[in-house]
């Protein structure tokens, strides 16, 4: 859990991943395309992966994967990103977060 | 009239339509009573004999027949049979024909009919059968140009007539000329009786008929029910497949159901729409369309849990609808597209948040794309990775066995994908119902409606066009 919160504070934008998960890869694209540079944690590439995932379901995140931190807070899983980004929430957060400016 | 058997050939019917009578089949026995109370008597009997004789054919029984046909002698001979029915009694229904009431002349200057043979009369009986069949029913009319009145009872008659023709031709040669004694009464009863006997068979046949065709249609409605409230009903009984196409079929019946009620719902809107009903009214309708809708997405949830090809397939939609399927279902940014003309006037602020929700479901579509993508490109290199050579078999087989370890676990996530779809489009229709006031979320959800309502329309076009 320390890890997982130490990594998060580090950036604006951060999101635990696994190299294989595809759903992953569509929330790093959505970031992108807003024009943010998130931080990418792989977890299967991270030697304490097994706690941090651990970690991050006790946050409630499920599937553990795509798992999202903006300015250091839990945001949630894929559905609540793209929940956030509909109702234009994400933008914001991502702006107060300083990760994107407009 | 007539042969209405096969055996008979043409020109025998021919001869025999000439010849024969045929009687109005709502001729009541009553009728034939009074005629024979008031005329039959009343025929000099030798004129009688004679006419017996060389017709073969019976006064009494045209009258016994309880009035079976129609006197086609106007046919056979071109004169006019005159409906004089009031001297007959109470010949109720079609009067046009029988008409014993006129003198023996009348009778006789109708014997170009003594042209019909025994011989023929016996063939002609004996061949007759007794039967109600429509092939019957259709020989029987056009080709002896019978009576005008298309009653089966008249033919179901005629069956008697048959018989009835073959017990009297056989006797014919014994009759004594003075013939309305006890015989011929008894006989006439007889037939009268045989004649009632095979109406009432035939009203019952035909009841029988009625009800097991009614009973047909109840049971193929409960079937459909039962199907409805996804019973498992295969056909060939084969209850082991029951579980695998269980999950894409009960999910077909239950997105049935769902437009139904979907249908419903509009309509209800629609109405109020029009109706220009109050704001709370109509927020309460609308209300009700987005929980449905809300219930749509539960439902492929689930039915993505048991079968998420079934509806990555498009197939539970129509064609057209299938043309534009993304991920399962509807585009939302396209949807918004086509709403925006519909929705004028919008405020400033209304145009500038669907504006910004078309570019946000636009960029997730992207995004869920890519990750699909990404996936199938996974999923290929899993399969396609792995020596070609035959080399090392134990090490081959861990390969390939973990390889489609591996590609499992990547089929599994599309679940995720199909979900995260659906996600989308719920939220975004959420979202415009946000932005818009309540009138006008009414006119978008109609909008949307009507929109894929025309699409399923035009998928049945489509099926049903004609094809070279």
């Amino acid at each position: 859990m320390d890890r997982v919160r130490d990594l998060a504070s580090k950036k604006a934008a951060v999101i635990f991943t696994k190299s294989s998960c595809c759903m992953c890869y569509s929330i790093k694209t959505l970031f992108y395309e807003l024009g943010a540079s998130p931080a990418i944690h792989e977890l299967d590439h991270d030697p304490s992966g097994r706690d941090m995932e651990w970690a991050l379901r006790g946050l409630g995140c499920d599937p553990s994967v795509p798992a999202v931190f903006i300015g250091g807070r839990f945001v949630g899983s894929a559905k609540d990103v793209i929940s956030l980004h509909v109702d234009g929430s994400l933008k914001q957060m991502l702006m107060d977060a300083k990760a994107i400016w407009f | 009239m007539g042969g209405r058997t096969a055996r008979t050939g043409v020109k025998d019917e021919k001869k025999a339509a000439k010849g024969m009578w045929s009687f109005d089949s709502q001729f009541q026995v009553t009728n034939t009573l009074c005629i024979k109370g008031s005329t039959i008597h009343s025929f000099p009997v030798s004129d009688f004999g004679i006419f017996n004789q060389s017709v073969g054919f019976r006064i009494e029984d045209a009258a016994t027949l309880s009035g079976n046909a129609v006197f086609n002698s106007a046919k056979a001979s071109g004169q006019a049979v005159s409906p004089d029915c009031n001297h007959i009694g109470t010949l109720d229904k079609t009067p046009t024909s029988f008409a014993i009431n006129r003198s023996a002349t009348q009778v006789e200057s109708r014997l170009p009919l003594e042209k019909v043979q025994q011989t023929n009369l016996v063939s002609i009986s004996s061949g007759y059968t007794e039967n109600w069949g429509e092939s019957n029913m259709a020989d029987a009319s056009p080709k002896t140009d019978i009576s005008t009145d298309a009653d089966t009872d008249e033919k179901s008659q005629r069956s008697d007539r048959g018989k009835l023709n073959a017990v009297v031709a056989s006797d014919s040669s014994d009759r004594s000329k003075g013939s309305l004694d006890q015989k011929t009464l008894r006989r006439l009863a007889q037939n009268r009786e045989a004649a009632r006997k095979s109406r009432l068979r035939k009203k019952a046949y035909v009841q029988q008929l009625e009800s097991s065709r009614l009973k047909l249609t109840q049971l193929e409605q409960e079937l459909q029910r039962a199907r409805q409230q996804g019973i498992f009903i295969s056909s060939a009984g084969d209850q082991s497949h029951a579980m695998g196409g269980n999950g894409a079929m009960a999910f077909d019946v239950e997105y049935a159901r769902w437009l139904e009620e979907q249908n419903r719902l509009i309509n209800e809107l629609r109405t109020g729409v029009n109706s220009h009903a109050g704001d709370a009214e109509l927020r309460i309708i609308v209300d009700s369309v987005l929980v449905h809708y809300d219930e749509i997405f539960r439902l492929k949830s689930n039915a993505a849990k048991a079968d998420v090809f079934h509806l990555l397939s498009g197939m539970w939609k129509t064609p057209a609808e299938r043309c534009f399927l993304w991920l399962g279902g509807f585009r939302s940014s396209e949807l918004l597209k086509l709403l925006v003309s519909q929705l004028e006037p919008l405020t400033e602020q209304q145009l500038v948040g669907i504006s910004n929700l078309q570019q946000s479901s636009q960029q997730a579509e992207d995004a869920l794309s890519q990750g699909m993508e990404a996936l199938q490109q996974s999923l290929s290199e899993t399969l396609s990775t792995g020596s070609l050579g035959s080399s090392g078999s134990s090490g081959n087989v861990a390969n390939y066995m973990g390889q489609m370890a591996m590609a499992m676990g990547k089929l599994g996530t599309l679940e995720g994908f199909i979900r995260q779809a659906d996600n989308l489009r719920q939220q975004t229709l959420q979202q415009m119902h946000r932005i818009l006031t309540t009138r006008q979320s009414a006119r978008a959800l109609l909008a949307i409606h009507d929109y894929f309502s025309r699409l399923r329309a035009l998928s049945s076009l489509w099926l049903a066009r004609p094809r070279e």
